[in-house]
């Protein structure tokens, strides 16, 4: 008889119980081939005292089991239940789980995804009140042009535009910062190496068409994690903004194919942050450093640590000096060049000194908030660090306004952005609050396939072993993504989206984007209300 | 819906021609009130053209403040005239207390300085006067300006029009350009200075319409320039947006559409001078405007001006008959001044449309 020990972990202490019907179970194995995290296993029942019945005993039906322990714990993915013939298997949540204390046998709990905290969605108790009726009639979405473009680049105080009056004309007579107006929603910042080579793909796919066959002007951020030197050479690098972070993970490609680009890309973002982990840097297990990444990165297999902090900077002078401007100079003065910093409490003194900088050389202030995803971090990175962004975006605006200096250096908002599915919503209250567009990067792959979510479902971006082909480089399982399919995904949702934001902004009566319009919404929340700055409604 | 309506001519005309532009096109106004801005003034101004013209309506004790303030800055009044008030039991008016007009003499040291340094002074002392008077409620500054005057009042178009004596011709009260509107701001509280027209620096301008991007203008405005106050009015960002981009920014008048209504971005992208239009855009869009507007605007030089927005378009139209030129929201008020003109040259203003009347009543008209 076998004796119980406390110290043994059994399923019931796994965050995810594999729920089996041996009765409509085909036993074909295709639920133990398909996970890719070992899971699952299959077994005979134990032998029961008993007799046979005819001329033989009745072939046993096979029993899927759950393997018990951390190295091997279902995530919940749903794949066996995705690929099961006859519905006889499924993950189910365990709340009873006593996951966060078994799992840390091994040092601090790693894993992909978003925080995972239950934290209310400021965006959902702001709704757009403000409607155009009577005096000032709504516009059609259907048939009024829209300009849905936002700029990416430092833009200059009216006073200090080079045009000068030659009757009546009026002339360029200097140069400006270079200014990009692109779509107001990029595709942020997820590396190849965090992303499979098909899922960058895919995204990079869907940036072109959509450019090329869409008349949108969407641009993509390459991560930090170099670029293909076939992209880097092609026309289409004009679609890219290229990631440097503190690991300048590809630079080593990127420099030694600038003499050859055909094209400037959109811009230059330099990352000092991320709202998944502020104050931590990139993150590559080694089990995702597969040769091609190896060559990519020039790195040898091993875990990629990217230092939290650029070396060298230790001001924001600093950055502002030497980073920016060896950036701008490197691309010679024609491609703007941006910084992504993790919202902070500290987020408006970094901006305000971003804003006064006399040499005009910052481009864009990317502020990611606290429910912004990742790849791979420390599980308590995730939940407990971080700042909610639409109050430190809020913040941002005003304290622009308050120097007369909004809109010089752009603001573009993250962080939770499509969360709920309603990106378009969730955009559209961030420009009125103060943004001038807003990234997304978890929506990007959850529209590609992945089936991670805030309540604790798979997020096993981390191991290699992404059940849906995203984030790994396992060829067997890059296999499982459709390239095509997955940026045709990307493409409808994007499609559907300006159809969205066109319905947003008729009714506000606004033909281009209402950034800073914070009159055209109402919380109904009051303190959300009162901490925006806006129109209280119940 | 307001009205708006004005007059230029060679010869100068009274205020009765303004209320005769304007109350063919009561029907369509709420008659909440009747403001007016005169400029290139004749009769009884006609010798102080060169003195700021002081427009107030303020209480007794406003004038106090007034007098006080003007003496210690050293100004010193040249002409006085006071409307010769008639009160009727039964009119539908919130007079004040007391209607001042006066031309003042530069103080000592600023006879001699550059008339930018004066402009500037001009504008100081009409905010100190108003920021005196608004701290004991005792009254309005609306204009101080040489060869300007302003007369705002909350009512019955037609009983402020007999209470001011408007209505008669009589060659004391008489100017080439008259800008004039017979609503007061109904959308919010009734305050006279959010009524039509508004003045800034010789700047005056009023416009039929909304403006959706209040928030975002006035933000970016009060930063601009110090004269950019009250708002008491989302149609005071227009005016403010003119001033900018006509005077502190000195650029040609046909850029100002390009301003208030930028073309939508692919259009703009096919145009010769799109580098320039896109670095204006970039840099001014703070100033865009997105509700439905017709505009009409008087510039210090006498040029008047009209354009509307780029999408709803709030009706507007001009015509001339050769001595006299005018705009307005309605034909009729047109046809009541000038039946004899030939309607057939009317200009009906279109969503890429500016045009200006020059004071030899010659006409441009530029397409964004």
């Amino acid at each position: 008889m076998a004796a119980v020990m406390s110290q043994d972990i059994g399923p019931g202490d796994m965050p995810w119980r594999i729920w089996h019907n041996p009765e409509a179970c085909l036993a074909c194995g295709a639920c133990v081939a398909t996970c890719t995290f070992g899971a699952i296993y299959a077994t005979l029942p134990l032998p029961l005292a008993g007799h046979a019945e005819g001329t033989g005993p009745a072939p046993a039906k096979p029993l899927i089991r759950q393997k018990a322990g951390t190295a091997n714990a279902c995530t919940g993915c749903g794949m066996c239940a995705k690929v099961c013939p006859a519905g006889a298997i499924e993950p189910k949540f365990n709340p009873d789980n006593r996951w966060s204390l078994v799992a840390r046998k091994n040092g601090p709990i790693k894993r992909g995804g978003r925080s995972a905290l239950p934290m209310p969605r400021t965006l959902d108790s702001i709704v757009v009140g403000r409607i155009s009726q009577m005096t000032d009639p709504a516009l059609d979405s259907e048939r009024h042009t829209f300009d849905l473009r936002a700029p990416l680049g430092r833009v200059l105080l009216p006073r200090d535009i080079p045009l000068k009056t030659n009757g009546d004309n009026l002339l360029i007579s200097g140069k400006t910062p270079p200014v990009r107006w692109i779509y107001p929603l990029i595709f942020s910042d997820m590396s190849i190496g965090a992303l499979s080579t098909r899922a960058w793909e895919a995204m990079i796919l869907a940036t072109a068409y959509l450019n090329e066959q869409c008349g949108m002007p969407v641009r993509m951020c390459s991560g930090e994690g170099g670029m293909p030197q076939k992209l880097l050479e092609s026309e289409r690098i004009k679609y890219m903004i290229i990631q440097i972070a503190s690991g300048h993970f590809g630079w080593n490609r990127i420099i030694a194919a600038m003499p050859r680009m055909k094209a400037d890309p959109a811009a230059i973002l330099i990352k000092i942050g991320q709202g998944a982990k502020p104050g931590d840097g990139g993150l590559l297990p080694a089990a995702k450093v597969a040769p091609h990444i190896q060559a990519i990165r020039g790195v040898p297999r091993t875990t990629l640590h990217s230092p939290p902090n650029h070396q060298g900077l230790y001001s924001i002078e600093e950055s502002v000096q030497k980073m920016h401007l060896s950036l701008n100079a490197a691309f010679g003065f024609r491609v703007p060049v941006a910084v992504k910093c993790a919202a902070s409490a500290t987020s408006v003194s970094v901006y305000n000194n971003l804003l006064r900088d006399p040499y005009n050389i910052c481009g864009g202030f990317f502020l990611d908030g606290i429910m912004g995803g990742t790849g791979a971090a420390n599980a308590v990175s995730l939940d407990h660090t971080g700042h909610p962004i639409v109050s430190k975006l809020r913040d941002c605006y005003r304290a622009a306004v308050n120097l007369g200096l909004q809109g010089r250096i752009p603001l573009w908002a993250g962080g939770g952005v499509g969360l709920g599915g309603d990106a378009a919503a969730d955009a559209f209250k961030l420009i009125c609050l103060g943004a001038d567009g807003v990234f997304v990067g978890r929506l990007l792959i959850q529209l590609l396939g992945c089936i991670g979510n805030e309540q604790g479902r798979c997020n096993a971006c981390n191991t290699g072993r992404c059940p849906t082909g995203i984030c790994t480089q396992d060829m067997r399982l890059v296999q499982r993504l459709d390239v095509d399919r997955g940026a045709q995904a990307i493409v409808d949702y994007m499609l559907a989206f300006d159809a969205e934001m066109r319905k947003l902004m008729a009714p506000v009566g606004n033909s281009s984007l209402p950034v800073g319009r914070a009159d055209a919404l109402v919380s109904t929340d009051r303190a959300v209300a009162d901490i925006l700055g806006i129109q209280y409604a119940c | 819906m307001c009205r708006i309506g004005s007059i230029k001519c060679r010869y100068p005309v009274h205020p009765s021609m303004a209320l005769k532009l304007m109350l063919p096109q009561q029907e369509g106004h709420d008659n909440s009130g009747f403001a007016l801005v005169m400029q290139d003034l004749e009769g009884v101004f006609s010798h102080y053209k060169d003195k700021p013209l002081l427009s107030l309506a303020c209480t007794p004790r406003g004038i106090q403040l007034v007098n006080d303030y003007m003496e210690t800055s050293g100004f010193t009044q040249a002409a006085e005239w006071l409307p010769d008030v008639r009160p009727r039991p039964g009119m539908r008016i919130e007079a004040m207390p007391r209607y001042v007009f006066r031309n003042y003499d530069y103080p000592e040291i600023y006879r001699y300085r550059a008339p930018a340094e004066r402009e500037e002074l001009l504008l100081d002392t009409r905010l100190a006067l108003r920021s005196l008077l608004d701290a004991e409620n005792a009254g309005y500054v609306y204009s101080f300006w040489p060869d300007v005057l302003t007369l705002k009042e909350i009512g019955d178009p037609a009983d402020i029009a007999e209470y001011f004596g408007l209505a008669d011709d009589d060659g004391r009260l008489c100017a080439r350009n008259i800008v004039a509107q017979c609503r007061q701001n109904t959308n919010y509280g009734i305050v006279r200075y959010a009524a039509h027209p508004f003045f800034i620096q010789g700047y005056t301008l009023c416009a039929n319409g909304e403006n959706t991007l209040y928030t975002r203008n006035t933000e970016f405005q009060k930063s601009l320039h110090r004269g950019y106050t009250g708002f008491e009015s989302d149609s005071q960002n227009l005016l403010y947006s003119m001033h900018y981009v006509l005077r502190e920014l000195g650029w040609p008048v046909r850029y100002l559409k390009h301003v208030l209504t930028p073309l939508p971005a692919g259009e703009a992208a096919t145009r010769p001078d799109a580098e320039a239009l896109g670095i204006m855009r970039e840099s001014l869009s703070q100033l865009e405007i997105n509700g439905p507007n017709a505009v009409i605007g008087l510039l210090p030089d006498g040029r008047m001006l009209a354009l509307c927005d780029a999408k709803k378009l709030r009706p507007i139209v001009a015509g001339a008959n050769g001595d006299m030129a005018a705009i307005a929201s309605e034909v009729c008020g047109l046809n009541a001044i000038m039946p004899d003109r030939d309607v057939s040259r009317d200009i009906y203003l279109n969503e890429r449309q500016t045009l200006v009347i020059d004071n030899d009543m010659e006409t441009k008209q530029w397409l964004q």
